[in-house]
C-alpha cells in the first residue's frame, strides 16, 4: 500500500559504523542477485516466459514475491515512521487495509484473471470492456510505474548517502544497473526470484532490531507503559479514540478507517494493482494463482510487528522524533536503531536487506511497466501482428528504457521533490475507480462497453476535486492528509459507481457471447480445469486459507482493542 | 476493426505461447540459492558471533545477537537444501488437457 509519509530526509549523523565484514556480506548479495539474471536467462524464449515467467511458477515462490514486492524499503521505513507517529494505529494497515483485499483477490476475482489468460491488468479491461478504457489504464499504469520506480531509487539514494557516505549519483547509477541488468536478463522470473530472497533477507534484518529494541526499552510492558504515559493511552491501541467526532492524531474514525483504508483504498491497491497482481498471473495454474495473494496475506499480518515496533521503540528513545527540535525525523526510525544496536555483521544483514528492499520495489514496478508497455501498449496499437521474438526484443529494450528513464526521474526528484510527492499522489486516485469499474464489470453483465471509460474518468476526478479542492481549500474541515485520502477515496468510489450505472443504462451492453468467464456465473475454458494432483490437499484449499487469514487478522486486533 | 476485442484470439494467443513456454523445463530452483545463501551469511555471521566483543555485546543490550542471528540464518539454509533434497523440482507435466488448439 503507498506510504503514508512520503518524504524521505535522513540526518547527517546516522552515518553507520560499517566495516569489511558488512561490505563482504553485501558484495556477496550483489553477485547473487546478477547470478540469478544469468541463470534465469536461458529460461526466456517466448514473450510469455519473459512477462509471466511461461504461467509456471509454485504458489509459494508467487505468494513470497507477492508480499515482497509491496515490502519495498519506502514501505518498511514509512510504516515504522507512521508507528512512531500515530502508534498502534498503523495495524490498520495491514489487518483491515490489506488481508480482507488479498482474500477477496485470490478467493473472488483470480478465476477472472487467471481463467481469461490476459497478461494484464488492462488486458482485463480490454476484455470486458473496450479500448478506451484499455488504453488510459494501460498510459497511466506505464507512466505512474516509472515515477513510483524513480522515486524509489531516489528514496534508496538519500537512506544510502546518510548511512554509508555514498554521494547520491552513485548509488542511484549503481542500484539502476542491478536492476536492470537482472531483469533484462531473465525477465520477470528473476524479478520475483530476487524478490522471494529480498523476503528472507530484510526479516533477517529487521527481526534482531525489533528483538533487541524491545529488550532496550524493557520488553512491551515498558514500551506500553512509557509510551501511554507521554502519548496517552490511545497511542498503544487501534481503535481508541476513533470515535466519529473525537479527536485522534490519525484524523480519521472508525468509518473512515474501515470504508476508507479498508474497503476502497486497500480494495483498489491490492486488487487492481498490476505490480502485485502480475506475481499471480505467473502462477502455474488456476489454484496455484489463487493461493498466491492468500499465502503472501499470512506473513503481511505479522510483519506489521517487525516494522511497528522499531518505530515505537524510537519514539521512546527519542521523544522528540518528528518534531522541529530534534534532528531525526520519523523516518529515521529504523535507521537510528540500526546505529544504536547492531553489532557488524547483523549491520551487514540489516543493511544489505535494506537495499535489497529498495532495489526490490523498483524492480516490481520496472517489470510491470515492460509487461504493460510492450503487450497492451506496443503489441495492440502501435507494431501490431509481429513473430513472438520481436516482443522478446522489445520487452529487453523497453527494460533498459524505463529504468534509463527512472533514474531521469530520480534525477529530477532529488530538484523537485514536492512536485513528486504531489505526482503520486495524483496517482493514487486512479486505483480507486479501477477498482470500482472491475467489481461492477465483473458482477454485473449489464455495465456496457462504455461505462469502464467513464467510471474510470468520473471517478478519478471526484477524488481529485475531494482532496485537492475540497480539502486542500480547506471547504470541509479535515484533521490530517491521511484522513482527507480516506475521504477522497470514498468519494471517487462512489462517483465512479454512479458515474457507471447511468451510462451503462444509455448506451449498449457488450454482447453475452464476449462475457463468457470475464463475469460472475459465467466461466471459461481454463476455469475449468480439475485440480491437479495434490493441490486437493486440504492445506491447499483456497477458501480454507483465505477464511483462516481474515480470522487471524481479526484475533490480532483483540488485544489491540482493550 | 471494431470498439470490441474478442476475447478468442488472446486467449488463443496466450495457450499457444504456453505449449512453447520453457520456463517450466529450464528455470532453476529458487530453494537452492536461498538455501546456499543462507548457508554462507549463517556461517559468516555466527564467526562475527564467537569472535564477539565485549564492546558488541554491550550494544547489542547483552545479547550476542550475531550468534543468535548466525544460527538462525545457518538452520533456514539447511531447511531450504534439505526441502530441496527430499521434494526435488518434479519434471513438467506436458499439458494434455489443455483446451483445444494443442498438438
Amino acid at each position: 500500500m503507498q506510504t503514508p509519509t512520503s518524504s524521505t530526509y535522513l540526518a547527517a549523523e546516522l552515518r553507520l559504523p560499517t566495516n569489511w565484514l558488512d561490505y563482504t556480506i553485501l558484495g556477496i548479495y550483489f553477485l547473487v542477485v546478477l547470478g540469478i539474471g544469468f541463470a534465469a536467462r536461458r529460461s526466456v524464449k517466448t514473450s510469455l516466459d519473459f512477462f509471466l515467467s511461461g504461467r509456471s511458477l509454485p504458489a509459494w515462490v508467487t505468494g513470497l514475491a507477492f508480499v515482497a514486492a509491496n515490502l519495498g524499503a519506502t514501505e518498511i521505513l514509512g510504516m515504522a515512521a507512521n508507528s512512531a507517529q500515530y502508534g498502534v494505529y498503523t495495524t490498520h494497515w495491514y489487518w483491515i487495509g490489506a488481508i480482507p483485499a488479498m482474500v477477496f483477490l485470490g478467493l473472488v476475482m483470480m478465476p477472472f484473471y487467471y481463467g481469461s489468460k490476459v497478461r494484464s491488468v488492462p488486458e482485463f479491461l480490454l476484455l470486458r470492456f473496450d479500448k478506451a478504457s484499455h488504453l488510459l489504464s494501460s498510459a497511466l499504469f506505464a507512466v505512474a510505474a516509472i515515477l513510483i520506480a524513480g522515486v524509489n531509487l531516489y528514496a534508496l539514494a538519500i537512506v544510502v548517502e546518510a548511512l554509508l557516505g555514498w554521494p547520491e549519483w552513485v548509488a542511484i547509477v549503481v542500484a539502476g544497473f542491478f536492476v536492470l541488468a537482472y531483469i533484462t536478463l531473465g525477465g520477470l522470473s528473476s524479478a520475483i526470484y530476487n524478490e522471494v530472497l529480498q523476503f528472507f533477507v530484510i526479516l533477517a534484518g529487521l527481526i534482531p532490531i525489533t528483538v533487541l529494541g524491545l529488550k532496550k526499552v524493557g520488553g512491551w510492558d515498558g514500551l506500553s507503559d512509557s509510551l501511554s504515559k507521554s502519548h496517552g493511552s490511545d497511542f498503544m491501541t487501534a481503535w481508541g479514540g476513533t470515535g466519529i467526532g473525537s479527536e485522534n492524531p490519525l484524523g480519521a474514525n472508525w468509518l473512515t478507517i474501515v470504508l476508507g483504508l479498508g474497503f476502497v483504498l486497500s480494495f483498489g491497491y491490492w486488487t487492481t494493482n498490476f505490480a502485485e497482481v502480475q506475481r499471480a498471473l505467473s502462477a502455474k495454474n488456476l489454484s496455484a494463482a489463487q493461493r498466491t495473494p492468500l499465502i503472501a496475506a499470512f506473513p503481511k499480518i505479522f510483519i506489521v510487528f517487525v516494522v511497528m515496533i522499531p518505530g515505537l521503540v524510537a519514539a521512546v528513545l527519542v521523544p522528540k522524533i518528528g518534531t522541529p527540535g530534534s534532528d531525526l525525523q520519523y523516518n529515521d526510525a529504523i535507521p537510528y536503531l540500526m546505529q544504536q544496536l547492531l553489532p557488524n555483521g547483523v549491520l551487514g544483514i540489516a543493511v544489505t536487506g535494506l537495499l535489497a528492499a529498495f532495489m526490490a520495489g523498483m524492480a516490481a514496478n520496472i517489470s510491470s511497466f515492460n509487461t504493460v508497455f510492450t503487450t497492451d501498449i506496443w503489441q495492440k496499437y502501435v507494431v501490431k501482428d509481429r513473430e513472438d521474438g520481436y516482443y522478446v526484443r522489445f520487452g529487453r529494450l523497453i527494460t533498459v528504457i524505463g529504468v534509463l528513464a527512472s533514474i531521469g526521474t530520480a534525477f529530477l526528484a532529488s530538484s523537485f521533490s514536492n512536485i513528486m510527492s504531489y505526482l503520486q499522489t495524483l496517482f493514487s486516485f486512479f486505483n480507486v475507480p479501477m477498482f470500482v469499474v472491475f467489481i461492477i464489470g465483473m458482477f454485473w453483465k449489464r455495465a456496457s462497453m462504455k461505462s469502464g471509460f467513464w467510471g474510470l474518468i468520473a471517478g478519478t476526478t471526484a477524488a481529485m476535486v475531494n482532496y485537492f479542492v475540497i480539502y486542500k481549500q480547506g471547504i470541509i474541515d479535515i484533521p490530517s492528509d491521511q484522513g482527507a485520502n480516506f475521504v477522497s477515496a470514498i468519494a471517487g468510489f462512489v462517483a465512479g459507481a454512479v458515474v457507471m450505472v447511468a451510462v451503462s443504462l444509455f448506451t449498449a451492453p457488450k454482447p453475452a457471447t464476449e462475457l463468457q468467464g470475464l463475469v460472475y456465473g459465467t466461466t471459461s475454458p481454463g476455469m475449468a480445469e480439475p485440480p491437479a494432483k495434490g493441490d486437493d490437499a486440504w492445506y491447499r484449499k483456497p477458501a480454507l486459507l483465505g477464511w483462516g487469514a481474515v480470522v487471524l487478522a481479526a484475533a490480532c486486533y483483540i488485544p489491540f482493542s482493550f | 476493426m471494431s470498439d470490441s476485442y474478442s476475447d478468442k484470439n488472446l486467449q488463443d494467443e496466450v495457450s499457444e505461447l504456453e505449449t512453447k513456454s520453457v520456463t517450466a523445463a529450464r528455470l532453476f530452483d529458487i530453494r537452492r540459492i536461498i538455501g546456499g545463501l543462507f548457508v554462507i551469511y549463517g556461517v559468516i555471521v555466527t564467526i562475527a558471533g564467537f569472535a564477539a566483543s565485549d564492546d558488541e555485546i554491550d550494544k547489542a543490550q547483552g545479547v550476542n545477537i550475531n550468534l543468535w542471528t548466525g544460527v538462525g540464518m545457518l538452520v533456514l539454509g539447511i531447511f531450504f537444501l534439505v526441502w530441496l533434497k527430499l521434494r526435488p523440482t518434479a519434471p513438467p507435466v506436458p499439458p494434455l488437457e489443455e483446451g483445444g488448439g494443442e498438438e
